[in-house]
């Protein structure tokens, strides 16, 4: 129903951000610039790489999956992000021949060479290879952008946990992670149940 | 054979209607209905919802997600082909790209346009709505008053199936006994909305919407809208017998296979073709209204996109209905010695007055929201409960600083979790992630609310389309150039908007996303922007200061009608599509009635 709110928190949570100075400059593969078309066929079930080719390398689709199981890890609900096909996702997300992927392949191959970097100057070793608590010790100190102090970082991984959630949620298993009930057809729809809007003081 | 290529059409109709959404759709039905031989020209390629509707679709099957790019803007499966802000081939432009100047267009090129996305919000106008400068001295009034388009107001709506209720509200009309469906139920979020808004003195009524929410009346609504017809009624009954109500399940905004909710290609034109009297030919680029020796119109050109022939169709009367602007920008191009600045534009008001809505958004999260127990909230799609405007009373004694109103569309609920659902709540979690993310986004879903401002825009002499002189389409047809400026009273308004819908969160106990806006030219969304672009060829009283009569016929040429957008003298908060087709339902009525008396 509210297209236009949920097209301003797309658009929001992919707004512009600065390149990383380093990463920015390099080669990349050459993007298709053909895209899907304006009269794509609905019904058709789409698989990452189908449409324009995967670009990210062996080593950065670790990497990739490594930090989206650090956002998303397996708990008692459901497993984790890169089970469910989220490494996929990012990589077809970056891939994409849209305004919106190539304003974020930059930063985020710019976060992955950052955080490579990283865990060279701290531990001697590429983030792939990290401990736990090595890993936890970098993302504790971007993850949260209002207080880091490495801006562009902090501001890569904003961008990679909404992409990892993004992947995420949008799976049977997210959906079934948040209690989703929809998306099947009712005989009629009864709204709340009493006993709940009683509880809230509601008539 | 109702669908017919440029080769196969019959030699003449009694009208060409050009355009298959609201108002294209609503002529066409009416004057097929009742025995007219009716072509439709329509741009766009055949479209059929039954088989395209991605119905149950999940964004995983889809690229990205299914998130909005610049070839799918609404979103993958979003039920706008071969449209949206920017049409491949076909340009348009912006004569400023300023913020405050900037005008955006969106089109869609296909069966039956716009209808087949559209947002389905049915309200009435009212008895203000149509004079307005007779009450504030803006603006202009309407030729036609409340109780001219009331009957097919009740028309429309036991045709296409709205439902709502009868609040008896001031300047928010009743409709006819019978007329409305039963609205659906309240989610928790509706009724906390209502609960608090209340308080503060807002009302919040159930919403309108062509939602089936139960069966039509398929054994009384034929013979109410087709009296002394029995092959129209036996037709509809049969048709209206074939629309499904809502499973209250899946977004409308794909379109809907079971034709649960109003498209013009479920509603319309079904019923249209099995009368036997409408042909439509689809990739039928019209591009001008031709005239004859006797000064009346004789029919159309058109591009055939399939072979991109320049083609022509004959009828003794012609509907454009191609969307406000398209229409314009026909007649525009339809020069002639006795017109040349533009067809049935003797007044120079063709494409003058161009409106949209004033749109704001807020978004908020709600701590009593937190946590719900699973519930299934698709509910009807949205607009289960709106607020109508209610301060009419400040408006009149002027303490409100702008002079129309806006009425408030509210959002919230456990609704299917799409790319959004768990990004950019760092501003609640403070950057969480891991474990303590997963329970975060499983409090914080369903616990998002938001408030969307749709108000009136008064006309103004800065906001109009023309023939920009260089630039054409793909075909080689001139296209639009676009003008815009908003006034005070939008700017105003909008503020106004950003801090109530502050106002309804604080009371919902909530926070909104950032701050409220107090700056109207920031919070305004441009111009175009909310899609209810309606004016270019406004209806009046006076044939030196408008385009059409009160019938939507043009002053300068009998059987030229325009039946969409073009012809609103004002843009009320109201959403314009039900106000379109009762519109293009009197029109045709009026056509046919002129036919009988063999005046056209």
């Amino acid at each position: 129903m509210d297209r236009r709110t949920t097209m301003k928190w797309v658009l929001a949570a992919s707004a512009a951000w600065p390149l990383f100075g380093r990463g920015a400059g390099r080669a990349e593969p050459a993007l298709t610039l053909r895209g899907y078309g304006t009269d794509p066929d609905l019904l058709a079930v789409y698989r990452p790489g189908e449409l324009w080719p995967l670009t990210l390398t062996a080593p950065q689709r670790r990497l990739a999956g490594i930090l989206a199981d650090i956002i998303i890890p397996a708990d008692d609900h459901s497993p984790s992000a890169s089970a469910v096909g989220v490494v996929e996702f990012i990589d077809e997300w970056v891939s994409a021949p849209y305004p919106a992927s190539q304003r974020d392949r930059p930063v985020v191959l710019g976060g992955f060479v950052w955080l490579n970097d990283e865990a060279a100057r701290r531990f001697a070793k590429g983030f792939s290879d990290l401990a736990a608590t090595e890993l936890h010790g970098i993302c504790d100190d971007i993850c949260d952008e209002s207080s880091s102090r490495w801006r562009d970082a902090a501001r890569f991984f904003a961008l990679y946990r909404d992409l990892t959630a993004g992947g995420f949620y949008t799976t049977p298993v997210g959906r079934k992670d948040l209690g989703y009930m929809g998306n099947v057809p009712l005989a009629s729809f009864d709204g709340p149940p009493p006993e709940l809007l009683k509880k809230l003081n509601l008539p | 054979m109702p669908f017919v290529t440029a080769k196969s059409q019959r030699d003449a109709y009694d009208v060409i209607v050009v355009g298959s959404g609201a108002a294209g759709g609503q002529s066409a039905y009416t004057l097929c209905m009742e025995g007219a031989k009716v072509l439709m020209l329509e741009a766009g390629r055949r479209y059929s919802p039954e088989t395209e509707t991605p119905m149950f679709q999940t964004p995983d099957l889809a690229p990205l997600a299914a998130v909005g790019t610049p070839q799918k803007p609404f979103g993958f499966y979003d039920a706008t082909l071969d449209g949206g802000w920017e049409v491949p081939g076909e340009p348009y432009v912006r004569a400023s790209e300023e913020a405050a100047g900037r005008f955006e267009w969106w089109r869609a090129r296909m069966l039956g346009g716009r209808t087949n996305h559209w947002g389905r919000i049915s309200l009435r106008y009212g008895p203000y709505d149509f004079k307005p400068h007779g009450r504030d001295g803006l603006g202009f009034d309407w030729p036609i008053g409340y109780q001219d388009i009331a009957p097919y107001y009740d028309k429309v709506e036991l045709l296409i199936g709205v439902y709502g209720s009868n609040e008896g509200l001031e300047n928010t009309p009743d409709s006819s006994p019978g007329c409305l469906l039963p609205p659906p139920k309240p989610l928790v979020s509706d009724l906390l909305m209502a609960q608090r808004a209340r308080r503060l003195g807002i009302p919040a009524i159930p919403g309108h919407r062509a939602v089936l929410t139960r069966p039509l009346d398929f054994r009384r609504s034929p013979s109410r809208l087709h009296p002394g017809n029995v092959t129209a009624q036996q037709i509809l009954a049969e048709d209206m017998r074939k629309r499904a109500a809502c499973i209250w399940a899946t977004p409308c905004g794909r379109g809907c296979s079971i034709r649960a909710n109003y498209q013009s290609t479920t509603v319309h034109l079904p019923p249209a073709l099995a009368s036997g009297n409408l042909d439509i030919t689809t990739d039928a680029m019209v591009y001008e209204v031709t005239l004859g020796p006797d000064g009346r119109a004789n029919g159309v050109s058109f591009v055939d996109r399939t072979t991109g022939r320049q083609q022509h169709a004959t009828a003794r009367a012609v509907i454009l209905a191609a969307s406000a602007c398209e229409s314009v920008r026909i007649l525009l191009n339809s020069k002639s010695a006795k017109f040349p600045d533009g067809l049935a534009n003797s007044s120079g008001k063709l494409g003058r007055y161009l409106m949209d809505t004033v749109g704001t958004t807020v978004r908020g999260q709600i701590p009593l929201l937190e946590s719900l127990p699973p519930l299934n909230e698709d509910a009807a799609d949205g607009d289960q409960l709106y607020v109508p405007w209610w301060l009419y009373r400040e408006q009149r004694a002027g303490k409100l600083g702008f002079a129309r109103g806006y009425h408030i569309e509210f959002g919230g609920g456990k609704r299917m979790p799409g790319y959004g659902t768990g990004a950019g709540i760092e501003w609640l979690t403070g950057g969480s992630y891991g474990s303590k993310f997963k329970q975060d986004v499983r409090r914080y879903y369903g616990s998002f609310v938001y408030f969307d401002g749709r108000g009136e825009m008064i006309p103004n002499d800065h906001a109009y389309c023309e023939i920009d002189p260089s630039v054409k389409d793909k075909w080689g047809i001139p296209v639009l150039r676009f003008h815009w400026r908003w006034s005070e009273h939008e700017l105003r308004q909008a503020v106004h908007m950003q801090r109530t819908f502050g106002a309804i969160i604080d009371a919902m106990g909530g926070r909104t996303h950032g701050a409220v806006e107090t700056d109207g030219a920031k919070a305004i969304a441009p111009g175009g922007s909310i899609i209810h672009e309606v004016g270019g060829a406004i209806m009046g009283s006076d044939p030196g200061t408008s385009v059409t009569n009160p019938w939507c016929q043009t002053w300068d040429v009998q059987n030229l009608f325009v039946t969409d957008g073009a012809v609103f003298a004002s843009n009320a908060d109201k959403n314009p599509t039900l106000t379109i087709m009762a519109l293009a339902w009197r029109a045709a009525d009026h056509i046919l009635e002129r036919m009988q008396r063999k005046e056209l």
